[in-house]
């Protein structure tokens, strides 16, 4: 589609809107057809390829309103129902750019505790439609590449990495690239034939494995033997928190810290039980300390927030703002709030762990 | 009649009243547990349904007025848009609009940004209606839905010669009733007392008129336009698919505060008025209606008011079995239920209006007799009362509005 031909159906849309008023044309049109509408960004699951024992890889057509934009490395947002309420999550996508395309895929591997990751690997069928949130991160792969790079990945680190690796493939400009993967045995690589694949095709491209679960965790120590001239390179490390930690401070005793990029996959667990915690209002640039018993509503009058209400007691629904970050607890029934970007009643919750709301 | 007051009337101990507030909280919690799917696939039913029939109900009109013979399609289109019309207003948009289905998380079925069809904006409307009327419900002076600003409606209400008209406006309020509404929040009593901010009430106006405009633009120009020639079969169409909602919304609102068994309250009820004393004044001041399941789909369930004021934000499928314990709870604690079928709950409203119309020494009064109250205390009239409050918050400061008009 091109500039221009965008923007005379906007106005096709926008003079629409004159007769399906208050609503949007977009809203009868996905009567039709779940994705033509750019309301909210929508997509729906074409196919899901199962990776590994515990990973899959969900092919997503998104509708109208989606920009081809991302850049490899990124991740997306998708909201999938879950018993009738929307549950957010992140994910990188692992299939390379393309100015336009038909379809984009992220790679998840299901985890014990989440809920919603496994969800994601066992129960969703083809056809759902999810909702999708714009690509975001700055782990990416800068345009030109670097002549000579080290990727460090652990586990389902291997996804951003994975469409920065596509992507070079696919432009056939793959540079001097090392990738060190660790995975707790061969099976559970997510990627493991293709990148073998990827080996074989590509002069440039070493693949290093260690299977954590024989071979123990990887040594940093090690590091000249699997790359010599890795402090010559640019580094992309992407995997489970201790294995970051340890690479941080490797680079950072070498003094290189500058040449690492880092992409952390933590489960934001809401507030590990804290109470209580710092509220930022994000407009205003106010902040306060609040415990756990007080009110989001009540913290951000006392440092003057123009913050809405009307009943206090949570009834109402006129105190609801955007938390765009942290969780809150409802005092009444104890339940928490913690996706992102969730509108909460600030009346009737309470901080667990700092919080941000878009006011 | 003070809530304290109310305790005597029922026979309830403070203890009591606070114990039906803990019980009625439990009801609370355990439908708010059990939301799922279903409830989910509800609404997104509802709303692929009514979108059908706008759809439908547009294209049959148009069709007629470009097809010889057109004339069945002319109705059926004007029956589907009207239904369209009471369902969109009712079990869609004052629900979500009332935060019903927030839960969902998702941001298109989501109080904070819907906006229905009708000409009152959506932001005033949750500000006179979800806070007002919701929090001060049968407040004498504090709950402008007593009447609409329009109507005499409680005997406290001071009688004036103007009242006389009394039947002329409440056919004038019905007809008209999505303009009434329009109006709602604006406060036509603070306006006359000088009490209103001048600023605040520009904004609201100028947020009216927009909203009116495209209304009108699309009912009365943009689809007679379209038709052509029948260009005033379809105008007529709209009008009477705009009338029929106006009448049915009307009716349905109306039987929710006024049948003879629902209390009024003067503003010493809200003096430390905890919340199981909310719940009180919400079960007492509040009558529902019986009928079958599309009876109640089509007015809100509304049918449901007692529940609906107990529990406005929780989904409004869930409010029949709801019904069913807050019903028990009334057997046990002895209180009463006010019901009964649909006319004869807007037949006892009608004969209030009619009632009302002449000064108060001319009729006896319908509602059950009032509680035995201190002696020192006399019900306060009209001009007594403190005026009106209207706490706005930082409600004039959220302007979230929609994108595209
Ligand atoms: S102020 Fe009414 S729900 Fe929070």
């Amino acid at each position: 589609m091109t500039a221009g031909s965008t923007i005379s159906w906007d106005r096709v849309r926008k003079a629409g809107s004159k007769l399906t008023t208050p609503l949007h044309p977009d809203d009868y049109l996905r009567l039709i057809n779940p994705l033509w509408t750019s309301r909210e960004l929508r997509g729906r699951v074409e196919k899901v390829v199962k990776e590994t024992e515990d990973a899959a890889t969900l092919v997503i057509k998104p509708g109208w309103g989606w920009r081809w934009s991302h850049r490899p490395g990124q991740y997306i947002g998708i909201g999938v129902p879950v018993d009738g309420k929307f549950q957010w999550r992140s994910y990188s996508v692992s299939s390379p750019t393309k100015r336009r395309g038909h379809t984009i895929a992220i790679t998840i591997r299901a985890m014990p505790e989440g809920l919603l990751s496994s969800h994601l690997v066992n129960g969703l069928a083809p056809g759902t439609i999810v909702r999708l949130a714009a690509p975001e991160g700055d782990f990416t792969l800068p345009d030109p590449p670097p002549a000579r790079m080290l990727f460090l990945v652990g586990g389902s680190g291997v996804t951003p990495v994975m469409s920065m690796l596509r992507t070079l493939d696919r432009r056939g400009t793959m540079p001097e690239v090392v990738m060190h993967y660790s995975s707790p045995t061969p099976d559970r690589m997510i990627f493991r034939d293709e990148l073998l694949a990827l080996e074989k095709k590509h002069e440039g491209f070493t693949l290093h494995q260690l299977h954590t679960d024989t071979d123990g965790i990887l040594d940093l120590g090690e590091l000249d033997a699997i790359c010599s001239d890795w402090r010559e390179r640019e580094t992309w490390a992407c995997g489970p928190s201790p294995m970051l930690d340890a690479i941080s401070a490797h680079f950072e005793a070498a003094g290189l810290e500058d040449r690492l990029h880092l992409e952390r996959f933590t489960l934001e667990l809401g507030g590990a039980g804290g109470e209580g915690g710092t509220l930022t209002f994000r407009n205003s640039g106010k902040q306060v300390e609040a415990d756990g018993a007080t009110t989001i509503l009540e913290a951000g009058e006392e440092v003057g927030v123009g913050m809405p209400f009307g009943c206090r007691m949570g009834i109402c629904h006129t105190c609801t703002l955007t938390l765009v970050s942290g969780t809150v607890r409802d005092l009444r029934s104890g339940d928490e709030f913690g996706q992102p970007n969730e509108p909460v009643q600030t009346c009737i919750t309470a901080a667990v762990g700092d919080c941000t709301f878009d006011i | 009649m003070a809530i304290s007051d109310v305790k005597e009337y029922t026979h309830l101990t403070a203890e009591d009243v606070e114990q039906l507030g803990r019980e009625l909280d439990a009801i609370r919690a355990e439908v708010e547990e059990s939301r799922s799917a279903a409830d989910a696939a509800y609404i997104n039913r509802l709303i692929r349904i009514q979108r059908g029939l706008a759809a439908a109900g547009r294209g049959a009109m148009l069709a007629s007025a470009h097809a010889k013979g057109g004339r069945p399609a002319l109705v059926a289109g004007t029956a589907m848009l009207g239904l369209a019309k009471i369902l969109e207003n009712m079990e869609i948009g004052h629900n979500v609009m009332h935060g019903q289905w927030d839960w969902m998380n998702d941001p298109e079925i989501h109080s904070s940004n819907w906006e229905w069809d009708t000409a009152q904006p959506a932001e005033q409307w949750k500000h006179s209606h979800n806070y007002i009327h919701h929090q001060f419900t049968n407040v004498l002076g504090h709950d402008n839905d007593i009447g609409y600003g329009v109507l005499r409606m409680a005997r406290e209400q001071k009688w004036h010669p103007v009242h006389l008209g009394q039947p002329v406006y409440n056919a004038l309020l019905a007809g008209l009733f999505q303009w009434g509404v329009a109006l709602h929040d604006l406060d036509i009593e603070r306006i006359r007392k000088l009490e209103k901010d001048p600023k605040e009430m520009k904004r609201q106006l100028r947020q009216i008129l927009r909203k009116g405009r495209n209304q009108i633009l699309k009912d009365y120009v943009v689809y007679p336009a379209l038709s052509g020639k029948q260009w005033k079969s379809t105008l007529k169409a709209n009008a009477t698919a705009n009338l029929t909602r106006n009448l049915w919304s009307y009716m349905i609102i109306f039987c929710g505060h006024f049948p003879d068994g629902a209390l009024h309250f003067t503003e010493e009820e809200l003096e430390d008025e905890t919340r199981a004393e909310w719940y009180l004044r919400q079960m007492l001041g509040s009558a529902n209606f019986e009928g079958g399941r599309t009876l109640h789909i089509l007015s809100g369930s509304l049918g449901f008011q007692i529940e609906h004021h107990l529990f406005p934000d929780l989904p409004s499928n869930r409010y029949p079995e709801i019904a069913v314990k807050v019903r028990a709870l009334c057997d046990k604690y002895d209180l009463p239920y006010t019901t009964g079928p649909l006319y004869r709950q807007y037949g006892q409203t009608l004969r209030t209006i009619m009632k009302l119309s002449l000064p108060n020494k001319m009729s006896s009064s319908d509602q059950p007799e009032p509680p035995t109250q201190p002696a020192d205390r006399k019900r306060r009239s009209d001009d007594e009362r403190q005026s009106r409050r209207a706490e706005l918050g930082g409600w004039s400061r959220s302007p979230r509005e929609r994108s595209h008009d």
